[in-house]
């Protein structure tokens, strides 16, 4: 027997390979060094060289590993999304660890080792590398989670969202089990081609499997009814581990599913009701529940609920523009809600602050360019026009409309009115509501100019160029079918 | 395809009708006893001192949870070992780079003194 290694092609790994071997030198390092102010910027070097590795890869598809690992267009567009998240959210970070008394060096590395493994998941087209990628992913998150070690709700919000995910993990490997079971292999590109063997000699297996691995997934994207977690992890974490948790795990989370739904799985079209009937309990709830909070972590937990829901309507339509409209609108939701996060992470670095609504008050008096910002933020998260949060859903209710969709772009499109209400209370509050005292004011570090910037810039250009970034989603494909 | 499974499902019916039998055999026929010994956990052996409910130091908690990764690691050496000459020389990094990363690992615990005793 003679092992090729010519099968394997490590540098297709190059980006997560990078990634890794600099949080593990931050991890050694930081145990060297007294003087830790450094670390911070070295784990951005890191996610940077991985972005600019991973952005050589693109248009160039590759496959690796015998199969198991695959590069194209999907992935990286993905990739691109999780180390973006990652960057910001580390810029995010370092002021507010600093303010809260909290930095430790372990946080940088555990981002790293996190972003590796929301990469490995998107680049797998094999379940069970899948599932590495998942708990690569989330491990450091739950240490994440509970980054305020003294304070007994980061330490629930750790242990929930430890406890749910080991649940949620647990179905997902049932479910892979199963499919194993009824395909005899966990390779998605070979399920694909026999599926219409499969679902006739061992269809029960499969389609149990499928949906085990569906609520596995539909846990970690934070679907109805699977969400009760994310009120409570998203309050007691970290704020820009929240704005991280947001995003990152989300998108990651859709990435793995639209590989194995769409494409993997594509021919059971009777998940289509499945993720119909999702889609609408997640966004409906989402909404609803939203619109009684008063703090603004819990309100955007709820918040990020219904993103998924509206992202999970391309899930129900399913096919290639559908893919691009979800890689589209995790893209665009990347930006304003990640700007959104870095609005709360300011005014959560004061003092004695709790992130309520009510802490808001004044903002425009003493702050009026961070109260545009914060306008200009919720608007994308309701989705107005110009902001890049419109064209989003745009692109992903005119797919919907096309496939025949019309009921579940109806009940999408009134949810969107719905969450208005909510995000512009917190506008109203910032430009008129009476505070009782003068609005603290928040002490603005350049890092965190840096995220406005690149948020609000994001925003705005995939508002008023749409084009521009719904062309790259379109090319954002899988490289097998 | 589920006849393959048959032996399978042969098997839990067994253990199933081993462990009804066995446990209703011992209700039907055996003989009730009671007493100070009986709630002992061990009837005939070692008399026990002190309670059940002692504080462990969580020391030997870090211990363990150390010693497993490294436990794991000389799992893995194991089967690379029995066919490294097959492997070859790409076998050897592949290893060479999973110990070093566990290495890694030690120096971080190392410096985080995980393993002082006091």
């Amino acid at each position: 027997m003679d092992i090729k290694s010519a099968a394997i092609f490590f540098d297709i790994l190059y980006p997560e390979i990078f990634l890794l071997a600099v949080g593990m030198f931050i991890l050694v390092v930081g145990n060297i060094f007294k003087n830790r102010t450094f670390l911070a910027y070295l784990a951005l070097v890191g996610l940077i060289g991985a972005l600019v590795l991973t952005l050589q890869q693109w248009n160039a598809p590759q496959s690796g590993f015998y199969g198991m690992v695959q590069i194209d267009n999907f992935s990286i567009f993905f990739n691109v999304i999780f180390l973006s998240a990652g960057i910001i959210a580390t810029l995010m970070a370092r002021d507010y660890l600093r303010a809260h008394n909290i930095e430790r060096f372990e946080f940088y590395p555990l981002i790293l080792f996190a972003t590796v493994g929301m990469m490995i998941m998107a680049s797998s087209a094999d379940l069970i590398v899948i599932f590495l990628g998942l708990e690569i992913m989330s491990i450091p998150l739950y240490v994440m989670a509970g980054f305020f070690r003294n304070d007994p709700n980061s330490n629930e919000s750790s242990v929930k969202y430890f406890i749910m995910g080991a649940f949620a993990t647990a179905f997902l490997l049932y479910g892979i089990a199963l499919i194993y079971g009824a395909a005899g292999t966990t390779d998605l590109r070979r399920i694909m081609t026999d599926l219409g063997y499969l679902v006739s000699h061992s269809g029960f297996f499969l389609y149990s499997g499928a949906l085990l691995v569906l609520i596995g997934f539909g846990f970690k994207v934070a679907a109805v009814p699977f969400h009760m977690w994310v009120p409570d992890v998203y309050q007691g974490a970290p704020t820009p581990v929240t704005a991280y948790f947001s995003v990152a795990p989300k998108a990651a989370g859709f990435a793995a599913i639209l590989r194995i739904f769409i494409y993997g799985l594509g021919g059971l079209n009777e998940l289509s009701v499945i993720f119909w009937i999702l889609a609408i309990l997640t966004m409906s709830v989402g909404n609803l529940m939203a619109i009684f909070q008063t703090n603004i972590k819990r309100m955007l937990a709820y918040s990020s609920i219904a993103h998924a829901g509206y992202i999970m309507v391309a899930l129900s339509v399913g096919g290639d523009g559908a893919v691009s409209a979800a890689a589209f609108y995790l893209l665009a939701y990347t930006f304003f809600n990640l700007g959104g996060f870095a609005i709360v992470t300011l005014i959560n670095s004061r003092t004695g602050s709790t992130a309520a609504i009510d802490e808001m008050k004044g903002m425009s008096v003493r702050h009026p360019f961070l109260a545009a910002l914060l306008a200009l933020f919720m608007f994308a998260l309701a989705g107005f026009p110009p902001t890049a949060g419109f064209f989003g859903k745009f692109y992903l209710f005119s797919e919907a409309v096309k496939a025949g969709y019309i009921w579940l772009t109806v009940i999408a499109v009134m949810n969107s009115f719905v969450s208005v209400y909510y995000y512009l209370r917190i506008v109203v509050v910032a430009y008129f509501g009476k505070a009782d005292e003068e609005f603290a004011p928040v002490s603005f570090k350049p890092a965190i100019w840096l995220v406005l910037v690149i948020t609000a810039a994001g925003t705005l250009i995939l508002g008023l160029l749409p084009q521009f970034g719904l062309q790259l989603a379109q090319m954002c494909m899988f490289s097998f079918k | 395809m589920l006849e393959t499974f048959f032996p399978i499902l042969f098997l839990v019916v067994l253990a199933a009708v081993i462990a009804v039998v066995m446990s209703s055999l011992s209700v039907l026929i055996g003989r009730r006893s009671s007493g100070k010994d009986r709630g002992e956990p061990y009837e005939s052996g070692v008399a026990p001192k002190g309670g059940t409910k002692e504080r462990i130091p969580v020391k030997f908690y870090m211990v363990a949870i150390l010693f497993i990764i490294f436990d794991i690691e000389v799992i893995f050496l194991y089967p690379w070992a029995v066919i490294s000459d097959k492997l070859g020389m790409f076998g050897f990094i592949e290893m060479l780079v999973f110990v070093i990363i566990l290495l890694v690992g030690y120096f971080y615990i190392l410096g985080k003194g995980a393993l002082k005793w006091d």
